[in-house]
């Protein structure tokens, strides 16, 4: 859905996406960053502020009207967490098939409904609480830097922004570029689950290589691993869990990196990968180096 | 946030499950009249955010003063896992039949809640054993449900009713209160076939607390974790001497983890948001210069769009007002990381290329001045 249709030259027609919360104090930044970037951004939504525009992009009052003035099927959100699934629901009622949820902070419970009213409408959420999805030098959803990414063969998948950024960099200086990264957020409740953003790019014919960036909570890791395990899924992977020396029971900044019991920690995590013959990083810089050593492997 | 075991029977009180008698006190003085309230024999247990604390001793049994005064400052006066007792259970001692497992949960993967019970009860729920599972979508848990687990349990009669309607009150706690986790371990079957929750663990989802006014008297932060949390910032306290500060839980977790690997023992987590600004950073060293126990400050900032500069005024800045004068072992990835280290050329901040010089660096410091 990211990727348009080829053009003659090769490249891809450029996906249209409205931004909801356009011209909030974080939606308006990085609305302008996305632009430079060269995100197709065609409408934005805010309401009270319909027919003015905002860097050249008209605003509506509701998605439902940007959506039937553009056609767009994609929308990134800004709002406060408290407005969260208000506006998830406008979004899928008014056609949104694929929702970048930004805002951090929303409650599980808002989480859960925002999903099933995704699934009612044959739609799909990242979020929250997620950095976005990138794929470097086609388009930008989402609040991550531009400088980590290059364009190549290796996916991201991570809970964590700033780690995506500084993985992706890593990978970057070492020479593997990325295809696609998605950050699936640090919240307990994803809208795309790591085994979800997997399947999103494992039959990608020019993938070369997935890098796992996980923490601590839930066990989104340990199925992963196992959905790897289940496909006899060949190509290199390696993996980063952070939150090793992490206390247990205690929040460690994203509302899902808590050990609760056993239920969550890091060693369950790396065993799981290791039964899957993933290795498992120390340090981020440490990826690219594991990486290089499956690809060579193969 | 995590409920205390006496917290998590006071909700279970609100919605109607039964709990035995039972009084909580953070001194002895207290204790003692609670003693006479609920008579010998009785229980004192260890109040702590953690499991594991029977076999740590943070439960014992009383049968007379003498035992009381004995066991009551000790248990108080414990840590278990690192944490200390923050106040004394002093409970009634139940006569019970047998001991079951109960607790509806956030399953994160499959995105539901879900019925985890078990007849046999007593022990950690990694140790549960013939787990029945039931998945319940955003918690309801309907009669035929709940008399189907009751039924798997192998309860009949007076008991499987009495476990229909606590299952179905736990429900509607789990849902109301925006629960991640409702436990009650064990669930005891008394003679007369009635149940009792003996214990209980109750984990909100913090997200929601904006709309739970009514469970902000649980909350247990340190004054600094509160002045964080308005700041828009994470902060976890701890025992170390190292400050770890970076941006984005996921950066600040992973540079932890190295200082630990590197024999570093932190003071604190903070993270400061995915953003970094000048006004954020001043604001984690004025947190940092509050807390006595450090000794340096390890900071891991991945810039991006932020420029490094404007990070390296706020340390200049926190030097020039006197906010602090700790040496502070510094990692700024992104935009003019050059101009940043001359700028802070004659400070005590310096700067690394890599988190992992940074690491080591801070780690000699602490070492040196012990």
């Amino acid at each position: 859905m990211l990727k348009g249709d080829k053009n003659k030259d090769g490249t891809y027609e450029k996906q249209p996406v409205i931004v909801q919360g356009i011209t909030g104090k974080f939606g308006s930044v990085h609305t302008k960053l996305m632009l430079e970037y060269g995100t197709n951004i065609v409408a934005g939504v805010t309401p009270g502020k319909g027919g003015q525009k905002f860097e050249g992009v008209p605003i509506y009052e509701t998605v439902k009207e940007s959506v039937s003035a553009t056609g767009a099927k994609i929308s990134i959100v800004f709002v406060p967490a408290k407005f969260f699934l208000d506006a998830a629901k406008e979004a899928f009622e008014a056609g949104i098939k694929l929702l970048v949820a930004i805002p951090e902070h929303v409650p599980v419970r808002d989480a859960m409904q925002a999903i099933e009213i995704a699934k009612q409408n044959d739609a799909i959420m990242v979020g929250p609480n997620t950095p976005g999805i990138i794929i470097p030098n086609l388009i930008k959803i989402g609040i991550m830097p531009a400088s980590p990414f290059a364009e190549g063969n290796i996916a991201v998948l991570s809970k964590s922004g700033t780690l995506l950024y500084e993985i992706s960099n890593s990978l970057t200086t070492s020479g593997f570029g990325q295809i696609f990264t998605l950050g699936i957020g640090g919240d307990p409740i994803n809208g795309t689950r790591m085994i979800d953003a997997f399947d999103m790019i494992k039959d990608e014919s020019e993938l070369d290589g997935i890098v796992i960036v996980g923490e601590i909570g839930g066990e989104a890791e340990e199925t992963l691993a196992q959905h790897i395990i289940d496909l006899e899924f060949k190509k290199p992977i390696v993996a980063y869990i952070a939150g090793r020396k992490a206390p247990r029971e205690k929040r460690m900044g994203h509302a899902g990196a808590i050990i609760m019991g056993n239920y969550g920690s890091a060693e369950s995590k790396i065993a799981m990968f290791s039964k899957a013959n993933i290795p498992v990083a120390k340090r981020p810089t440490e990826v690219p180096i594991l990486l290089a050593g499956k690809i060579r492997k193969k | 946030m995590r409920l205390l075991e006496y917290q998590a029977k006071e909700l279970f009180k609100e919605y109607n499950i039964n709990i035995p008698d039972s009084i909580s006190s953070t001194d002895i003085e207290k204790g003692r009249k609670d003693a006479k309230k609920i008579g010998y024999p009785f229980v004192i247990k260890a109040q702590v955010p953690v499991g594991g604390r029977g076999k740590a001793g943070g439960i014992q049994k009383c049968h007379n003063e003498d035992e009381f005064e004995l066991n009551y400052p000790q248990v108080l006066n414990m840590s278990i896992k690192g944490e200390k007792t923050r106040a004394i259970l002093l409970e009634k001692m139940s006569e019970y039949e047998k001991e079951i497992y109960l607790s509806l949960f956030l399953n994160r993967s499959k995105r539901c809640y879900t019925i985890i019970a078990s007849a046999e009860g007593g022990v950690e729920i990694e140790s549960v054993k013939n787990q029945i599972i039931r998945e319940v979508g955003l918690g309801e848990v309907s009669k035929k449900i709940a008399m189907e687990v009751a039924k798997e349990i192998g309860f009949d009669g007076a008991t499987s009713t009495h476990f229909v309607d606590i299952l179905q009150k736990l429900s509607k706690l789990t849902i109301e209160k925006e629960a991640e986790l409702t436990e009650i371990n064990p669930l005891v079957v008394l003679k007369d076939g009635s149940l009792l929750a003996l214990d209980g663990k109750i984990m909100t989802d913090d997200n929601s607390n904006f709309r739970h006014d009514e469970l902000l008297k649980y909350r247990e932060q340190t004054e600094l974790e509160a002045k964080a949390e308005k700041s828009g910032f994470s902060l976890v306290e701890l025992e170390g001497n190292i400050a770890v500060v970076g941006n984005g839980a996921g950066l600040v977790m992973s540079t932890f983890d190295m200082l630990s690997d590197n024999g570093g023992k932190p003071a604190c987590f903070l993270d400061v948001g995915g953003g970094a600004t000048e006004e954020s950073v001043y604001e984690a060293l004025t947190l940092i210069s509050k807390m006595k126990k450090v000794k340096a400050i390890l900071v891991n900032l991945y810039g991006g769009i932020v420029k490094t500069t404007i990070v390296a005024s706020a340390f200049i800045k926190a030097y020039d007002n006197n906010l602090i004068d700790l040496p502070v072992y510094a990692r700024l990835m992104g935009a003019e990381a050059d101009k940043s280290k001359i700028m802070l050329k004659d400070t005590k901040t310096k700067m690394f290329d890599s988190v992992e010089q940074a690491i080591n660096g801070v780690v000699m410091e602490v070492t040196k001045t012990g």
